[in-house]
């Protein structure tokens, strides 16, 4: 392995820490440096958001980031959404909606799902399409992702 | 679709980014936002042997306003010109309307203005919006800055004048026009532009004192169409001298061809589109 | 659609509907935990001690003899630790997907290449590393000498007189060459007051599932055994394939298909790539993954829907439909798929064409040729997006000669209500459904008439709307019968299940279908539930374990449902009557006078007289002395089903709005009515609906997959391979109807590919409307903005350039 950097992190609000070669994407760190599967990798250029994050609250395609550059961030993935068994209102709408089916995408929705509602908490329906149209899903048709994201929105 | 080995460095002032760059030699790169540098890497399309990460040089964050003339940092995102005061972009709101074509939501949350205008992509809103401007490009390296004029900047399919060893530090734009609109065409929401048009007017006493047009996706760059700029000098900007405007700039191009858009329909497009962009600018 | 009685844990429970049934309510997917938690597994999110990393050097050329391969640049990379080519393999069986069929040419698929490469992206070595950064360095470093040749790189130019051949078995390039009917149709014709002669043509297009392919390999010494991981729909046909590749007893073969993220039919045969990490993995004697990244995925995955129509369509003066005369050609790529081949695409058209619609004579051609590009698998829908098309663009084309209205035109030819069972003049079956009420419904939906009116003011302020249908049955859940008529190696089509109580009353259904995004371990619950009297929270659904399941098909072809469901329904019966026979002992009552409700077995009529099944279960296993000697210990059923299929039936409608200016099509309406018999979860179906249509949207408007002349690839990523966005996307307006299924356990239809098939050709139909007046066709997909602009210009070149 060429070019190796410790980096901290804190992901999920736990400190972590590891050895990862700088070509190793941020996604792929998560993934199986530090064990957080649950961000998925779709296309590695940019175009799909299967592996979006939070990095220091912004929505991150982690497959655009080297793992080394997340030094002493904060990153925030899927798994951190639930408290416990509980799942969040957003989590809860999107099984309410049936804004999943495969689920691979699920998670890069979720995240960026996360981002738009933190930054814009009342948003109109055109702006939960435009946001939503940054990600990819094959098996949904988005109906039901739109609806969830509206319905997690309106705190239904 | 793994990347090619690299070494990689971290900076945080601008002085320690171009000391780097020195040692590395030509073929190191800097890295900004990375929205286009890293898929490009992942291609194995490129395969710098180095990287030097300047995203936390805290210097070069920033929009501001020196009496007319707006600074952008190179570092400032995407989305801080989508949600910037009004107040201070001033006349340059089509920077502001132009922000939501770049790319999506989290793109924005990453990108550079300052990394777009370095990478060179002809049809790239910021691209097109500092030629459209007259922008200066303001670049530091080893030898000390420059400012380099956009019409200068630009040189070819992602080719820029910065030479090796050179960062990109901020882009400048003094004299708003009047009026400027960006008008785009794609095939999906959030898409690369196929054709784009972009105008900038001044107007006097109901006469155009000053017309720019650019165009992208048309050439390697992003292009001055000075055959529609003729047109609309001295016109009162109605709806005739805009479409003989329009029709003059889709004579003028010469673009290329690919699997988005025949040669001769991006001629069409660039006529559609600027017809479009100056209606908006002329605030009709 | 909202659900229902749903905890937060996403386990049905509660009391629910006042029947107390499950099937037709919209529960909440038991699936949706693991994947709002992250918590699924992917392949690639699975781990192993001593893990090694697999990547293909694939072929840069479509068409190649290969004169040398040099590894040794390779093997010296740092991480690398083995390097594999075609003589590296060990004793393996070939490959040749086959049908027995004398018009049918058997080609092999070679692991890796060996002598020539037939397609960009054939996979020509292998590299095995400690990480998959490693293997595509070790990857990039093979230097492979090819000598490139000319390539067949589209249809036509494999049918060309000079074309060379991709397979010299199979000359003028014909894999597959069936006369499928061959009615005398020359009087219809003669005597037609219609006929209309058309070319359809539809791109190539690829299933672009969210989750490319990806396999993990691991050899269990200890139990010399194999276990495959593989991103499948086919987890028993991928264990007799690759263990009959590999000369391994199957028994010593478990194939797994973990979460599976979407296949959409490129998973539902046997990848190369799957043999392959198998033989890697005992080659270095340690697990090794594989995991396809988007670029391999677009240009080497399996891709499909590449067709072209030379068809007649003969019309009396009613507008009715008389004959059809086809002569279809698929480009099927490089070589078969296993198990389906490559006749698949050409025998489902053949057979299909006039589909929703009643006529008399028909005669077909169809015909597999092979080109320099990557194999066709069955991508969603299978011929039926174009056959529909076909068939609804030469009924709107007949209507425009004929001056009958689009939607009446539809009404007089779709199967009449009293016609069923109606026999098709391809030979088909078709069984009850709501074709004419469908369309009517759609239409009332739409607000067609004043839509037409709408169309007119439009028409003459000089903006282009257009209104577009599309009717159509859906072949679903079909068994043996009927796949046996294909003659493909080995015939699919039972399902087999296994339903056991354990000594808790809990349930667990093993079957052998292979839910990737379906929800099957919810609807399949439903369904046991139902019989058993459980609540569905109780019933686990096994999938995806050859180990664990009964030796079944996989989920492709709209048939989980139908065929997964009905097995699924019956062992559950079977194991109620078990209950019931142990209740009655308890109760000393009669097995016929008891029901499964709430969990316990009561005896109908009597309150208070029940037993739990707690306590039922408790004594067939645990305390079997005290069971009657007739009544052997135990709670497990099985039972097979075996269909002989049943179609659902679907009209979609839409209105679009052309920009004249770019060429841009908008969809500013999409209705759906679709009549699926039974629905066993409302929501379920809705979603198949909604995903179907989006990849039907984007075969129309947005995807293709294109090949330079010269065989290179040019959509090599999802910038350049156009999957729709949200954006793009309209919300679908979607009404049900209900005929159910007399062929189906439970009175459900399949319905997976409805979305798929109706879509393109209810945009083509709505473009066509939308520019029939300036005399332009739309026969071929997908329709570009810049095609559209410039047969706007090339129709009216007065109005260039109009607002």
């Amino acid at each position: 392995m060429s070019d190796v950097h410790l980096i901290r992190v804190v992901v999920n609000g736990e400190p972590r820490e590891a050895a990862v070669e700088a070509r190793r994407t941020l996604a792929d760190v998560l993934r199986h440096d530090l064990g957080y599967t649950g961000t998925h990798v779709g296309c590695e250029h940019g175009i799909c958001g299967a592996c979006t994050v939070l990095v220091d609250g912004a929505p991150t395609r982690a497959c655009l980031m080297f793992g080394v550059q997340a030094d002493d961030c904060e990153i925030e993935t899927v798994e951190g959404l639930a408290d416990g068994d509980e799942l969040n209102a957003l989590q809860e709408a999107f099984s309410a909606h049936h804004g999943l089916q495969c689920g691979f995408c699920t998670p890069g929705f979720l995240m960026l799902a996360t981002a738009l509602l933190r930054e814009n908490p009342s948003p109109s329906d055109a702006e939960i399409r435009d946001a939503m149209a940054s990600n990819l899903c094959r098996c949904t048709g988005y109906q039901g992702i739109l609806e969830a994201v509206r319905a997690a929105a309106d705190g239904r | 679709m793994k990347p090619a080995p690299f070494d990689y460095h971290r900076v945080d002032t601008v002085e320690d980014a171009l000391e780097r760059l020195g040692e590395l030699g030509d073929d190191a790169k800097v890295l900004a936002g990375g929205q286009s540098l890293v898929p490009m890497m992942n291609f194995r399309i490129v395969r710098p042997p180095a990287l030097v990460d300047i995203t936390r040089v805290p210097d070069l964050k920033y929009v501001a306003r020196d009496d007319g003339t707006l600074r952008i940092g190179a570092l400032a995102l995407h989305r801080e010109i989508e949600h910037a005061d009004d107040d201070l972009l001033g006349g340059f709101g089509v920077l502001k309307a132009a922000a939501p074509l770049v790319g999506h939501f989290p793109i924005r949350a990453r990108g550079t203005f300052g990394g777009s205008v370095a990478h060179g992509d002809p049809a790239s809103e910021w691209c097109m919006l500092t030629m459209l401007l007259d922008g200066e490009i303001v670049a530091r390296g080893p030898d000390g800055e420059r400012v380099i004029p956009a019409a200068d900047f630009f040189l070819g399919f992602f080719t820029t004048a910065l030479e090796p060893g050179e960062i990109l530090t901020e882009v400048r734009l003094a004299d708003p026009p009047d009026g400027a609109a960006i008008e785009e065409f794609a095939r999906r929401h959030g898409d690369f532009a196929i054709v784009a048009a972009a105008a900038a007017v001044d107007v006097e006493d109901g006469a155009c004192t000053r017309a720019r047009v650019v165009v992208g996706g048309v050439d390697e760059v992003p292009l001055r169409v000075e055959a529609a700029e003729e047109v609309l000098a001295g016109s009162d900007l109605g709806a005739e001298a805009i479409e003989e405007a329009a029709q003059a700039a889709a004579r003028a191009v010469e673009p290329g061809s690919d699997i988005h858009g025949s040669a001769e329909y991006r001629k069409k497009l660039t006529a559609v589109l600027l017809r479009r962009a100056l209606t908006r600018a002329v605030g009709r | 659609m909202s659900a229902d009685g749903a905890s937060p844990d996403g386990r049905a429970h509660g009391a629910g509907a006042d029947d107390g049934r499950w099937v037709g309510r919209s529960i909440r997917a038991v699936e949706h935990r693991r994947h709002l938690t992250g918590t699924g597994a992917f392949v690639d999110d699975l781990q192993r001690p001593g893990l090694r990393h697999l990547a293909f050097v694939r072929s840069p050329h479509p068409a190649a003899r290969i004169a040398d391969i040099d590894t040794d640049e390779a093997r010296a990379t740092p991480g690398v630790e083995a390097v594999l080519t075609a003589h590296d393999l060990g004793d393996t069986a070939p490959l040749i997907p086959a049908l027995a069929r004398d018009d049918f040419v058997p080609v092999e698929m070679p692991l890796l290449a060996r002598d020539r490469v037939r397609h960009a992206g054939e996979p020509v070595a292998m590299v095995v590393a400690a990480t998959p950064h490693a293997a595509e360095d070790g990857a990039e470093r093979v230097r492979v000498t090819y000598e490139e040749e000319t390539a067949v790189a589209s249809l036509e130019a494999a049918l060309a007189d000079d074309a060379p051949a991709v397979h010299d078995e199979a000359p003028g390039n014909v894999l597959l060459d069936a006369r499928h009917a061959d009615d005398d149709v020359e009087p219809d014709f003669e005597g037609a007051a219609a006929v209309v002669e058309a070319t359809f043509r539809t791109g190539r297009v690829t299933a672009v599932p969210m989750e490319g392919r990806a396999c993990l390999a691991e050899w269990d010494r200890r139990e010399d055994r194999a276990i495959l991981y593989t991103s499948t729909q086919v987890p028993h046909i991928v264990r007799t394939a690759v263990a009959g590749i590999l000369k391994l007893p199957e028994r010593r073969l478990r194939v797994i298909a973990p979460d599976v993220g979407g296949g959409f039919g490129q998973k539902c045969v046997v990848a190369r790539e799957e043999a392959l990490t198998l033989i890697a993995a005992r080659a270095v004697g340690r697990p090794v993954k594989w995991v396809e990244d988007r670029q391999e995925n677009l240009t080497a995955g399996f891709q499909g829907h590449d067709q072209r129509y030379d068809v007649r369509a003969a019309f009396d003066e009613q507008g009715r439909l008389l004959a059809i005369d086809a002569d279809i050609v698929c480009d099927v790529g490089a070589y078969s798929n296993h198990p389906f081949t490559c006749g698949v695409e050409p025998l489902m058209a053949a057979a299909e064409l006039f589909n929703a619609y009643r006529g008399s004579r028909y005669r077909a051609r169809g015909r597999a040729v092979a080109t320099h590009r990557p194999p066709m698998a069955p991508y969603r829908g299978v011929s039926r997006p174009q056959i529909v098309l076909v068939v609804e663009r030469l009924l709107q084309k007949a209507a425009r000669e004929l001056d009958l209205d689009p939607v009446e035109i539809r009404r007089r030819n779709l199967i009449p209500d009293d016609a069923f069972p109606y026999a098709t003049p391809s030979g088909l079956t078709i069984d009850p459904g709501s074709y004419r009420e469908a369309l009517d419904r759609c239409a009332a939906a739409l607000g067609y008439e004043a839509l037409r009116e709408r169309q007119r003011a439009e028409r003459e302020a000089g903006r282009l709307m257009g209104i577009g249908f599309a009717c159509f049955a859906e072949r679903t859940g079909y068994g043996s019968q009927v796949f046996s008529q294909r003659k493909m190696t080995m015939t699919p089509g039972y399902e087999t299940a296994w339903v056991r109580m354990d000594p808790s009353a809990g349930v667990t259904v093993a079957i052998g279908t292979s839910g990737h995004g379906q929800q099957h371990r919810t609807t399949l619950a439903q369904i046991a539930a139902d019989e058993l009297g459980l609540d569905p929270g109780r019933i686990e659904v096994i999938q995806g374990d050859t180990d664990a399941t009964p030796y079944g098909w996989g989920t492709f072809a709209s048939r989980s449902t139908v065929v997964g469901g009905g097995s699924t329904k019956l062992a559950a019966i079977r194991l109620a009557e078990r209950l019931k026979r142990i209740g009655a002992h308890m109760l000393e009552a009669a097995p016929e006078d008891l029901e499964l409700r709430g969990g316990r077995v009561v005896v109908r009529g009597a309150p208070g007289h029940e037993v739990a099944l707690e306590d039922v279960a408790r004594l067939a296993h645990l305390e079997v002395h005290r069971l009657p000697e007739d009544i052997e210990p135990g709670l497990d059923a099985h039972a097979s089903f075996d269909p002989p299929g049943t179609f659902s039936n679907a009209t979609h409608g839409a209105v679009v709005r052309l920009d004249p200016e770019t060429g841009a099509v908008t969809i500013e309406r999409y209705v759906v009515v679709e009549d699926c018999g039974v629905m066993i979860n409302p929501a379920v179906v809705e979603g198949q609906v909604r995903g179907g249509v989006a990849q039907g949207i984007a075969a129309a408007l947005y995807e293709e997959v294109v090949h330079a002349d010269d065989g290179q690839p040019q959509t090599t990523n999802l910038m350049d391979y156009l999957v729709p966005t949200a954006r793009e996307i309209p919300a679908v307006e979607i009404e049900h109807l209900e005929t159910p299924s007399a062929f189906s356990e439970t009175g459900a239809k399949g319905m997976g590919e409805g979305g798929t098939m109706g879509a393109p050709a209810c945009i083509a139909t709505a473009v066509a409307d939308a520019v029939a007046h300036l005399g332009i066709e739309i026969d071929a997909l997908p329709i570009t903005p810049e095609w559209l602009l410039q047969a706007l210009e090339a129709a009216r070149p007065a109005q260039r350039g109009a607002a």
